[in-house]
């Protein structure tokens, strides 16, 4: 077989060093990220005795840690626990977040200004330091072991807000004067056409806010004693300070959490595009 | 249908001031162009009119009413915008029922209204489909569309085709000329493209720092220009100009010759300007004026050559007949017949009357 020129160049240019510098930073990257998830995935697939083996593939997976931990009524009121209080503070800055983001961008008015710099500010503020504060204004109120009391610290969120004021600022007056002429109110505006433009954004904040709450553990293990609305990640962690240490349950009850994630990236992914709102421009 | 009123409008931004208290009035279903360079506050008009934009000062009158205080809904107008704001995430048809969003008809008679209107714009093909997969002339229609299915008092145009290639901007040109014959609705039309305004108008609005320097119809405006301004910004390419004396009942130009002229009182410093179109290359043993000059460059248009020649100190652009291409650097005579002159005072540049 003759190989033309063409191809020759081409070949070449595929393999030239700073590609292949790049193709093998990026290997051992994504070997580094995968390898606990597939020892998370194969300790769950482990019994008890063989946990310390720390063979990738088990000499004799069973999926008895699946059933047992299926099966604990704990784990499943864990997981709803967390699914509730994911999904509502997902909701809630989507929402919000919005708001008070297209407000900042689209309005005129005294003090915009003041006010961006005072909820950027917060962003300064570590979530340390407010662990005492929220936990005495919890108890307080009565919020203490209650959704409620998980919940509201993130029902809106400083990042959320400077993300989505950014992403507004990028929707052209045209488009929202244009429905103002067409007799919409200013809350329909920024429902049915502001909000459709910036679809990407509202993705990456419901994924950024879903994770973050499905994983939270710090603030949910403070604020709840009652076992009941324990998180999944708290609920898993009670594993560990039970009697002995049951990695296989841990792991097992891991593997299960990483669903919904995986499901939400890849439910909301393929809306992280750009350019969906330019198309109704000039072309 | 609406009669449009300005009656001292003024635009105000902090101590700006964009627009000088101007008055117009816009009869019902006349198409009137506001034309004027960049700044001049056309589109701010405009703005004001469609209610996008305060207004800091007089009043604004739609089919009588005062509307200064009303909500751009209240005022039962349409906008097609320069970058047609539709609605990127809606198909065709959504995008034009939009305009119905707010109204009480029934989903059946909103169907129909959408249908024809598609019908009339020649998308009825293209309902289903998204704003990305259409030309730019066709996003247009959509706009235009949009504002149409309402069946507005008025629609307010913001240089709606600025975006378009110069073909695709001819044939909308007409279109849209065509769509007002055919509607007869009012047409507040806003472009810095003075061919658009001299093709559709039946009145032209020329502006200038925020204040209106002429209204008329484009071969009022054409022929009777109040300015210098209005002289060189109608017509293309520009009026020329040169300086010039008027003493003793005669005019002298430097470079050129004028004899016969039938010339307004005036002594003193006058500029004189006279069409590219008006002043033809060739001997001309007539009245008027005649002059030569060193050619500089030729832009051969096929039915006529434009011919940019050095007169005295000025720069002037002569028309030559099609086939006869003038050599760079030669001289060559041009004339402008009586009345092809146009006589403005040197120092307010106001018209002094034509010669």
């Amino acid at each position: 077989m003759t190989v033309t020129s063409t191809e020759l160049k081409a070949n070449s240019r595929d393999i030239r060093p700073g590609r292949i510098i790049a193709w093998t930073l990026l290997l051992i990257g994504g070997l580094i990220m995968i390898t606990p998830l597939l020892f998370m995935f194969s300790t769950s697939l482990k019994t008890s005795g063989q946990v310390y083996d720390l063979r990738l593939i088990p000499a004799a997976p069973t999926f008895d840690n699946y059933i047992k931990v299926l099966g604990d009524g704990r784990f499943m009121q864990w997981f709803l626990n967390s699914t509730i209080i994911a999904v509502t503070v997902t909701i809630s800055n989507v929402f919000f977040d919005s708001l008070v983001g297209y407000t900042l961008a689209k309005f005129e008015f005294r003090g915009r200004y003041f006010i961006f710099l005072a909820i950027l500010s917060t962003l300064m503020i570590p979530t340390e330091m407010l662990v005492i504060p929220w936990y005495l204004m919890s108890s307080q109120l009565g919020w203490l072991n209650s959704y409620w009391g998980i919940m509201f610290p993130g029902m809106m969120t400083a990042f959320g807000t400077f993300l989505m004021k950014q992403f507004f600022e990028g929707v052209p007056n045209d488009f929202l004067e244009a429905a103002r002429v067409d007799g919409l109110n200013e809350f329909t505006i920024w429902w049915k056409i502001a909000m459709p433009m910036v679809v990407p954004a509202i993705s990456a904040l419901a994924i950024f806010t879903f994770l973050g709450n499905w994983t939270a553990f710090f603030w949910p293990l403070i604020v709840t004693t009652s076992k009941e609305l324990y998180t999944l990640p708290v609920g898993i962690s009670s594993f560990s300070a039970e009697a002995s240490i049951q990695w296989e349950l841990i792991m097992t009850g891991a593997a299960i959490g990483t669903i919904p994630t995986l499901l939400v990236f890849l439910l909301l992914q393929r809306y992280i595009v750009r350019g969906v709102m330019l198309a109704g421009l000039k072309g | 249908m609406a009669k449009i009123e300005l009656q001292k409008l003024v635009k105000e931004y902090g101590k700006t001031r964009a627009v000088h208290g101007i008055d117009l009035t816009i009869e019902d279903g006349e198409f009137v162009v506001f034309v004027g360079p960049s700044g001049c506050g056309k589109s701010t008009t405009l703005r004001m009119i469609a209610g996008l934009e305060d207004i800091s000062g007089g009043n604004l009158l739609i089919g009588g009413d005062v509307v200064n205080q009303r909500e751009p809904k209240q005022r039962n107008i349409a906008m097609v915008f320069q970058n047609y704001a539709i609605y990127p995430h809606m198909t065709v048809g959504q995008n034009i029922g939009f305009g119905l969003y707010t109204s009480k008809l029934s989903k059946a008679e909103k169907r129909k209204r959408i249908e024809e209107t598609g019908k009339i714009l020649g998308l009825e093909k293209l309902l289903d489909r998204r704003p990305a997969a259409l030309s730019g002339g066709q996003r247009q229609r959509v706009a235009i569309g949009r504002a149409m299915v309402r069946d507005p008092a008025a629609f307010l145009f913001d240089e709606p085709l600025s975006n378009l290639d110069a073909q695709l901007r001819a044939q909308m040109r007409l279109e849209i000329k065509n769509l007002h014959r055919r509607l007869g609705t009012t047409i507040v039309y806003v472009t810095h493209d003075q061919v658009e305004a001299m093709t559709m108008a039946d009145k032209i609005v020329v502006m200038r720092d925020g204040n209106i320097l002429q209204v008329g119809t484009p071969t009022d405006l054409y022929e009777n220009p109040v300015d210098v301004f209005t002289a060189r910004f109608i017509g293309s390419p520009s009026m020329n100009m040169a300086e010039g004396t008027i003493a003793g009942g005669a005019l002298s130009i430097e470079g050129a010759g004028t004899s016969g002229l039938n010339l307004p009182t005036h002594d003193g410093k006058v500029l004189v300007g006279v069409r590219p179109h008006d002043l033809v290359v060739g001997e001309f043993g007539g009245a008027g004026l005649s002059a030569s000059g060193t050619v500089e460059a030729v832009e051969p248009l096929g039915s006529e050559t434009l011919v940019h020649l050095t007169l005295g100190k000025a720069q002037v652009i002569a028309t030559a007949p099609g086939r006869v291409v003038p050599q760079i650097g030669s001289t060559v005579s041009v004339h402008a017949g009586t009345g092809s002159l146009y006589l403005f005072d040197a120092v307010s540049e106001k018209a002094l009357g034509r010669a």
